[in-house]
């Protein structure tokens, strides 16, 4: 934290920099994070709660070693993402938004990425799957695991 | 450039032209987000390998250039000189597409577009019936520049309305020639640049700020992140001569966090402006000293607005403010700021150069110049167009768009994003500008347009719109917090079968509260959607109120899936494909949906072999008698 404070002038137009950074380098902002930005810029620390709440960039709990990613714009909407969200859903038994017990995924969905041409349009961790279908979903979730197992195979030989 | 001058620039790019042969073929690839997805990065990396390992580099130049549009058709390779253009490319082709058309001159004809109307196969990129009708003054250059690479920016006279600006004319001389050009905003507004210019200009205070909204929040409209992808200068260059224009040193690019390509190039462009001395202090030797920042959003679609943008940039909640004071007057940190959006921006460049003259031959009466359109959702040539003011919806659907997917009907488009509206097929010849789509009851917005067909239910789609802005409210306003609230439940109520007929009253008295009742836009528009399908559309509202149908069977609580045991072989494989094992009967036994167990996902439709097509959607009276036939079993 420290080190990332550093970098930042202790000026209030600063929060949303800061909150990036701390955002990506450790996942989410934690309370004591809160509490060290607040001092760094003489703010209050509900001031700075106030703002990070506000965005969706900022979240205050870690998110899952996976994250799966439905875009929800419009040319999705209209070529069936709302059904393909729902079976990841049910499959992973959480809402959008949440993250599974075990920590191993994390739904999100996404106002819109703009590859409109590929919609509906599933996202795991950066990688595009287009034209996706609700009888996609289980695939997709296969080989997000499968992924997980080759490394560690590859990691255990 | 070291110590630049106009003159300096005009030398480096004679250099930079002399330099490049200019019948060098030259490999494009499209590096735009679309065709990201579709993996070109791994294209180009494999041409560059191929091009190195055969030692190819004084044949053949290669170059990733911003995005060409055609997104339906990516990865996308345009040859230079020729322009021939390839289509779907993938990792197999590239091999032949050296050997062959690179080296060779010779075309593959399994790589052409075929113009599915005529079944011919098209060589050139200007030939392919999706560019041919579109005017791209503004989006063209992405096609022929490496984003990343100023050089290219600068040989296709970069910068040289700049020099003007700074050299030739005096501030008031480009506002008049702005003002005479009858550019209006694009973001959504339509207000007036040079007028808006005009007044941040006198407005008396030693420190003034330019702002770029690159906030594109509409869901479906990504044409300002192609320009700050594909072509960065050009914004710049926009920015210099508005900041010059209005006596301000110092300017923000307020760009949206899920745009990760497009923080990139900006940021590698602005470092580039500095070096070559087009940005910072005595730009060009000149008395006048501008730079800009990069900001990165975080995710809050209320910070399009102007003033939340910049309560934003200030480190607040992105909450909108009472106007007046507008921010012509007091805007970031109280000082006088001129905030365009990112395509207004990269309009000024082309209207100083060219002179107003000429930009006012392009457009309409009131609206002059082009607009990029994200031309998506049921359409066949899904991608970025670019199109004069007043061409008709139909030109631009059919003729440029290539009609509606799977060949259904058009039902309706919707412009603007969640403050536009939908527009209906009677409406499809109307030639398409600020006044004729505020007349429709929608907007221009930035520009996002997204094709509805058939099997679109259109209170479905204002239910979606209007979730949409309810969850990205403020709060600050109570009918906007509550009222979208409210409506939105209605909405949903009515598209799961518990409309009352009161609803359609309770919906429009509920459109007038949050109307009049909201500080910002988000407020203000967020009841287009409704009021606009119910314009239009509401038979549709009356089917699913009083008939609880859902006419474009698209309602999940509305529907039933059946299998046609006259049609079905059973071949077994909706059965595999039920996630929730709704499906019994054996191989060649007819197939029969449990209804109580279907959560209705539409599996098995998606699988039914289409020559057998047994599987369909059901709804109203036909849905009740087969839940009575299956009750009874």
């Amino acid at each position: 934290m420290e080190k990332i404070l550093k970098q930042f002038s202790p000026e209030r137009k600063e929060l949303i920099h800061i909150l990036h950074k701390v955002q990506a380098e450790n996942g989410f902002i934690s309370p004591e994070a809160i509490s060290e930005i607040s001092q760094h810029l003489n703010m209050s620390e509900g001031e700075v709660y106030g703002v990070l709440t506000f965005y969706n960039a900022f979240t205050l709990e870690p998110k899952g070693k996976h994250t799966i990613t439905i875009c929800m714009g419009t040319a999705c909407h209209v070529r069936g993402a709302p059904a393909v969200l729902d079976e990841f859903s049910r499959r992973l038994d959480i809402p959008p938004g949440q993250t599974t017990e075990d920590k191993y995924f994390t739904l999100e969905t996404v106002n819109c990425v703009g590859a409109c041409a590929l919609g509906p349009i599933v996202i795991t961790d950066g990688d595009y799957h287009g034209h996706a279908t609700t009888n996609d979903v289980k695939k997709i979730l296969d080989q997000v695991k499968d992924e997980k197992q080759k490394k560690k195979n590859n990691e255990e030989s | 450039m070291k110590k630049a001058d106009p003159k300096k620039l005009e030398e480096l790019r004679t250099r930079i032209n002399e330099s490049r042969d200019k019948n060098k073929t030259c490999i494009t690839i499209c590096g735009g987000t679309g065709c990201h997805a579709y993996g070109c990065e791994e294209i180009a990396q494999t041409f560059k390998d191929e091009i190195e390992k055969q030692k190819l580099e004084d044949n053949i130049d290669l170059r990733v250039t911003g995005c060409h549009g055609f997104c339906e058709r990516g990865p996308i390779v345009v040859i230079q000189p020729q322009g021939i253009f390839y289509q779907r490319v993938k990792k197999e082709n590239i091999n032949e597409i050296i050997s062959k058309t690179a080296l060779g001159n010779e075309i593959i004809p399994g790589l052409l577009y075929e113009d599915p109307q005529t079944e011919e196969k098209i060589e050139k990129e200007k030939e392919v019936p999706f560019y041919k009708k579109q005017r791209r003054i503004i989006f063209g250059r992405n096609g022929f520049i490496d984003p990343t690479d100023i050089q290219d920016y600068i040989a296709l006279d970069g910068y040289k309305a700049v020099s003007q600006a700074l050299f030739e004319r005096e501030p008031e001389e480009i506002i008049s020639e702005v003002k005479k050009s009858g550019l209006r905003g694009r973001g959504g507004g339509g207000f007036l640049t040079g007028k808006k210019w005009e007044i941040c200009r006198n407005t008396d205070s030693s420190e003034k700020y330019i702002i770029c909204n690159a906030d594109e929040g509409d869901p479906g409209a990504y044409m300002d992140r192609s320009l700050l992808e594909g072509n960065p200068h050009s914004i710049i260059e926009g920015m210099i001569i508005g900041a010059y224009a209005i006596g301000a040193h110092e300017g923000y690019i307020y760009v949206r966090l899920e745009y990760p390509l497009a923080v990139k190039n900006i940021t590698l462009a602005l470092e580039k402006a500095r070096e070559y001395g087009l940005l910072g202090k005595s730009i060009l030797g000149s008395d006048f000293d501008f730079d800009i920042n990069v900001f990165k959003g975080a995710g809050a679609f209320v910070s399009g607005e102007e003033t939340s943008l910049m309560a934003s940039i200030e480190g607040r909640r992105a909450f909108p403010r009472q106007r007046p004071p507008y921010p012509a007057d007091k805007g970031l940190w109280g000082k006088p700021t001129n905030i365009n959006n990112v395509e207004t921006w990269a309009n000024v460049p082309l209207i100083i150069e060219k002179g107003a003259d000429w930009y006012t031959q392009i457009g309409t009466e009131t609206s002059k110049g082009t607009k990029i359109f994200s031309l998506v959702g049921k359409i066949n040539n899904t991608g970025l167009v670019e199109v004069p003011m007043g061409m008709t919806l139909r030109e631009i659907i059919y003729d440029i768009g290539g009609g509606i997917k799977d060949g259904k009907k058009f039902k309706a488009v919707q412009t603007g994003g969640p403050s536009g509206g939908c527009i209906p097929v009677d409406m499809l010849d109307q030639p398409i500008d600020f006044d004729t789509l505020t007349r429709a009851g929608s907007i221009m917005g930035s520009g996002g347009m997204i094709v509805m067909d058939e099997d679109t239910c259109m209170v479905d789609v204002a239910r979606y719109f209007l979730k949409f802005t309810q969850e990205e409210s403020c709060g600050k306003c109570v009918p906007c917090r509550i009222g979208t609230r409210e409506m939105v439940d209605i909405l949903t109520r009515i598209t799961k079968g518990r409309g009352e007929k009161e609803d359609i009253k309770r919906l429009k008295e509920l459109a007038e509260t949050v109307k009049n009742g909201s500080l910002c836009g988000l407020g203000q528009t967020a009841p287009n959607p409704v009021l606009t399908t119910l314009r239009y559309f509401m038979d549709e509202y009356k089917a699913h109120i009083e008939q609880k149908s859902c006419l474009a069977l698209s309602c999940k609580d509305l529907i039933v899936y059946h299998i046609d045991p006259e049609k079905c072989v059973g071949c077994l494989l909706c059965k595999k494909n039920c996630p929730v094992n709704a499906i019994s009967g054996e191989r060649k036994e007819v197939h029969v949906i449990d209804q109580d167990l279907c959560i209705k996902c539409g599996a098995c439709l998606d699988v039914c072999p289409p020559k057998v097509s047994a599987v369909s959607k059901h709804t109203g009276k036909e849905k009740q008698r087969i839940l009575e036939e299956h009750n009874k079993k």
